[in-house]
Order: C-alpha cells, then structure tokens, then sequence
C-alpha cells in the first residue's frame, strides 16, 4: 500500500484512513455529510497524493496524446487544461483524465489519472507510444497534489502564492511561487465548486498543507476527506471511473459526448463514431428518490414492472436533503414516467428523472 | 468504554437482561462512531422471532449498509418505534435511549457465549 506524504498529519487530525486505489488516503475526518456542507459554504483542503499524474514531453507529444485521447488536442492551447477519455478500439473507456497543455512550452503535457488506473493507463500509454517523438515520465509520486474547494478557496491560496489567481481562469493553469519555491496551480476540482489544485515537489507537501490550514481558518476551512469528494462529485454530476465509466460502458452513453471529438483520429474514433450513428443504447440519467434509503451501485431500476436499468452511483445529498443517483436506463426510455422505482435491497423507492447535474454553484 | 453491566457480540451488538427476564439490543459506541452519518434504521415487529447471529434489522450509513445481527435467539416483545426518526439518539446514547429492540430469550445457555465487555474491547480496537 501506497502512503501519502500527508499521512502523519491526517492521522494527528483524526482521519480515518482507507485503501482507495493502492494508496492509504483519509476517508473522513469528521461526518461526511457536515464535511460536504463544509466545502458547499466555505472551503476544504484535499489531499489527492494518490491521483496518477503523467508528463508527456517532446515534439511528438502532441500527436501522440491525440492517438490516445477523444478530446480535439489542438483545441487544448498552452495554459489550458480539458477533460478527455482514454478508450479502447471498442469505444469502452479505459479511464478519463484531465490533459494539461504547459503554459510555457508548446510540446509538455501533463495528464491527471484515477488512482485505480495508474497502473493500466500507463501500461497502456507505454503500448501506444511506438514511433510517437515523445518522453513519458510518471511523476505521481515526486509531486504532491492538493486540492481547495469553495467558494473562499482563492482567499486562502492567494496568501501563500505570487500567483495572481484572479487572472486564472476556470480550466487554466500556470506555475508560480507558493511559500516561495515552485508549485503548478489549475483552476479544477472535483466538487462543482470554485476551487484550485496544487501540484508541487513532495518535500514540500506538510508544510503547504499546515500553511493552507493555518492561512485558511478564518475562512473555515477543514481538511475533507474521500467521503465527502465522492459525494460533492456527484453532487455536481462529474463521472467516477469504476461507476459511471468501466472498459465496458463508451463515453456517448455516459452523456460525454462533449469530450469525444470524432473529428480527430483517436484510438476508438470508428467504433463511436458507429454507435453516434446507430445511436447509442442506453442513457444516462440523474434520479431523485424518496424515502430514507440510499441508493447503491447496481441496484435495479424499474418502470413499472419491468426491471428496465441499473443505479451506477447513489448518495444521500446534503444540498438537495434527499438521496440521489446517476442511473443506466434505455435510450428511449420516457423520462417523464411516473412509475419509476429503485430497488433497495427488499423495499422500493420511488424515482423522478432529473437533469444532471443536481447542483450548480450560483456564485 | 463499553459498560460492564452488558454483553456483546464481536459484530458491535450489546445485550443486556432487563429485571423482567427481557433483554434489550442495541449497537456500540464503536459500531456507531464507525458507520458514522445514519440516515436509515430497519428494525423488526414485535412478534417477531429471532435466531442467534442472524439479522434482526439493517443499519445504513451515507456510505454503507450493515445487518444487526441478534445476541440471542427468542421473540422481540418491544421495538424503540421513534428510534428510526431520531437518529442522533444513536451517537448521543447509544447504549441507554438508542436502544433498539427486546427479546424474551428462547436458550438461556446462548448468554454465556457472549462477549464481556473486556473481551468485547479488546476486539473493537484491534481492528
């Protein structure tokens, strides 16, 4: 198992720690519902130590990113950042990722993996390169990563770093001095909220983390753990890979299609290109349900009678006071039906399809 | 701590005779603190008869579901009816107003193959 940088100072903080994809990361350090509503009202500090972080350098690094990824790479100019799909030639996804294009040099890229997938992606990366003029550097665990979430993240961060965050737009990123020495920040998150990730060299990773804690207090800031992250994601209607995403699930499903660009030439581009056509079959959707009792993945939904899908994620919202869930649901499905169902376990709870996402920040 | 005035199961079930013979359940300090975030309780009618070690209930937490596995085998005589919809009378006294059901013992013999609080503490925090 795979230890963050950060584990001695979440243990002194009271986190319970969990194995999450090889790595021992905080699961909770207080209540995950009072921890999201933490991060919804003022600001939390994440430690994402575990997320896979690759550099791709070299003439060819664009090329070859493009061979590999669904979003259009010539639309990714220097200092942006996008979200894309890493798939297979069937169109099933391998994992999705955020590519970084460097603000200052045209041919280095950094690409942002699930923990879960570290190992596959880059095993699959090392495949595709071939002839590709590139150098690929797994540097997940030289850099530290962690994450501001809220709406006082730019308070707090902006105390400790040269950077002038306000000049950073949403999806950019730039380096600049934090505490003094050299750190990446990006404009990103995992929350549906305004937010930065900081990405850093490792020696480094307790003191910015004490220096954010302390410079963040009287913003109200906590530290928020894995619990609460997979909640706010939802929240805000983001993919979890493993859930709304699997080698067997293709992005035009999933309701990302605006990340597959079928323009460009990419490992799978004919496979969804035929599924665009034929229309894929089956849809994601957003339910809201009543009663008190979660919905899980792989829990059958029903209209009427019929067993017609399957609950991919479900939370308890703190936002909306109700519990909630992405499901797989045929593409025609009529969304307006009034007799849809979740079952949980030996009951059933009624479900009204709603847009995703369930939360958006009005800031 | 968990009080010595009960038993327990190592799945975080205390047990504990009441004057008339009865014996009321409930879950631990420990099992509370970890499941953490209740937002559901399932507990069984009166009438109902219960076998040692099977479930009696379900528990569930943002995060998780967990079964409530009964001390003893016998029938339940007394459900804590409003439990359910307070919650938080789980984590502020879970072991005298979050208790959840009473069972009139079938097999007397099962009480002595409970935990003691001691022994019951000492698993708890192995793990």
């Amino acid at each position: 198992m795979k230890q963050t940088p950060l584990k001695k100072i979440h243990e002194k903080a009271g986190a319970r720690l969990v194995p999450f994809g090889g790595w021992n990361m905080p699961l909770q350090y207080r209540p995950i519902l009072e921890e999201a509503r933490k991060v919804r009202s003022e600001v939390g500090l994440f430690d994402l130590c575990h997320m896979g972080r690759f550099e791709v350098q070299g003439p060819g690094a664009e090329a070859f990113l493009q061979h590999c990824l669904t979003n259009d790479l010539t639309k990714i100019k220097k200092g942006l950042i996008r979200y894309a799909l890493l798939c297979k030639e069937d169109g099933g996804v391998l994992d999705d990722v955020l590519v970084y294009h460097a603000a200052d040099e045209e041919d280095r890229f950094f690409v942002v993996v699930n923990a879960s997938n570290t190992e596959k992606d880059w095993n699959w990366f090392q495949e595709q390169k071939q002839s590709f003029d590139c150098e690929l550097r797994d540097r997940t665990q030289e850099l530290a990563m962690i994450a501001l979430q809220g709406r006082n993240s730019a308070k707090v961060l902006q105390e400790i770093t040269t950077l002038d965050l306000e000049g950073l737009g949403y999806y950019k990123w730039a380096p600049g001095k934090v505490l003094g020495f050299d750190a990446e920040i990006s404009r990103t998150g995992y929350t549906g909220e305004d937010g930065f990730e900081i990405y850093f060299p490792v020696a480094k990773a307790e003191e910015t983390w004490n220096a954010l804690m302390e410079k963040g207090h009287p913003h109200g800031i906590w530290p928020i753990g894995l619990g609460a992250r997979d909640t706010l994601r939802l929240e805000a209607g983001m993919s979890l890979y493993g859930h709304e995403l699997t080698e067997d699930i293709n992005p035009l499903e999933a309701g990302l299609q605006w990340a597959v660009k079928l323009g460009t030439d990419f490992i799978g581009r004919d496979a969804l290109k035929k599924i665009k056509e034929e229309g894929p079959k089956r849809k994601l959707v957003g339910l809201k349900l009543e009663g008190k009792r979660v919905p899980r993945q792989g829990y059958p939904v029903l209209a009427g009678e019929e067993t017609v899908g399957e609950v991919a994620s479900g939370t308890y919202s703190p936002i909306l006071e109700g519990n909630i869930a992405t499901a797989f649901v045929p593409r025609d499905l009529d969304e307006t039906r009034e007799d849809l169902r979740v079952q949980i376990r030996n009951t059933q709870a009624k479900a009204r399809v709603t847009p995703l996402p369930f939360y958006k920040r009005n800031y | 701590m968990a009080p010595t005035d009960r038993k327990y199961l190592k799945s975080h079930e205390w047990a504990k005779k009441n004057e008339d013979g009865s014996i009321s359940v409930g879950i631990t300090d420990v099992a509370v603190e970890h499941l953490s975030d209740l937002v559901f309780l399932d507990l069984p009618e009166v009438g109902k008869v219960l076998e040692k070690d099977q479930p009696f209930g379900e528990i569930e937490s943002v995060k998780a579901v967990s079964e409530l596995l009964s001390p003893v085998s016998g029938e339940v005589t007394k459900v804590h009816e409003d439990l359910a919809d307070n919650l938080d009378l789980l984590s502020a006294s879970p072991y005298e107003d979050g208790w959840m059901i009473q069972i009139k013992p079938s097999d007397e013999t099962e009480w002595d193959q409970l935990l003691s609080a001691e022994e019951y503490e000492k698993i708890a925090h192995e793990e």
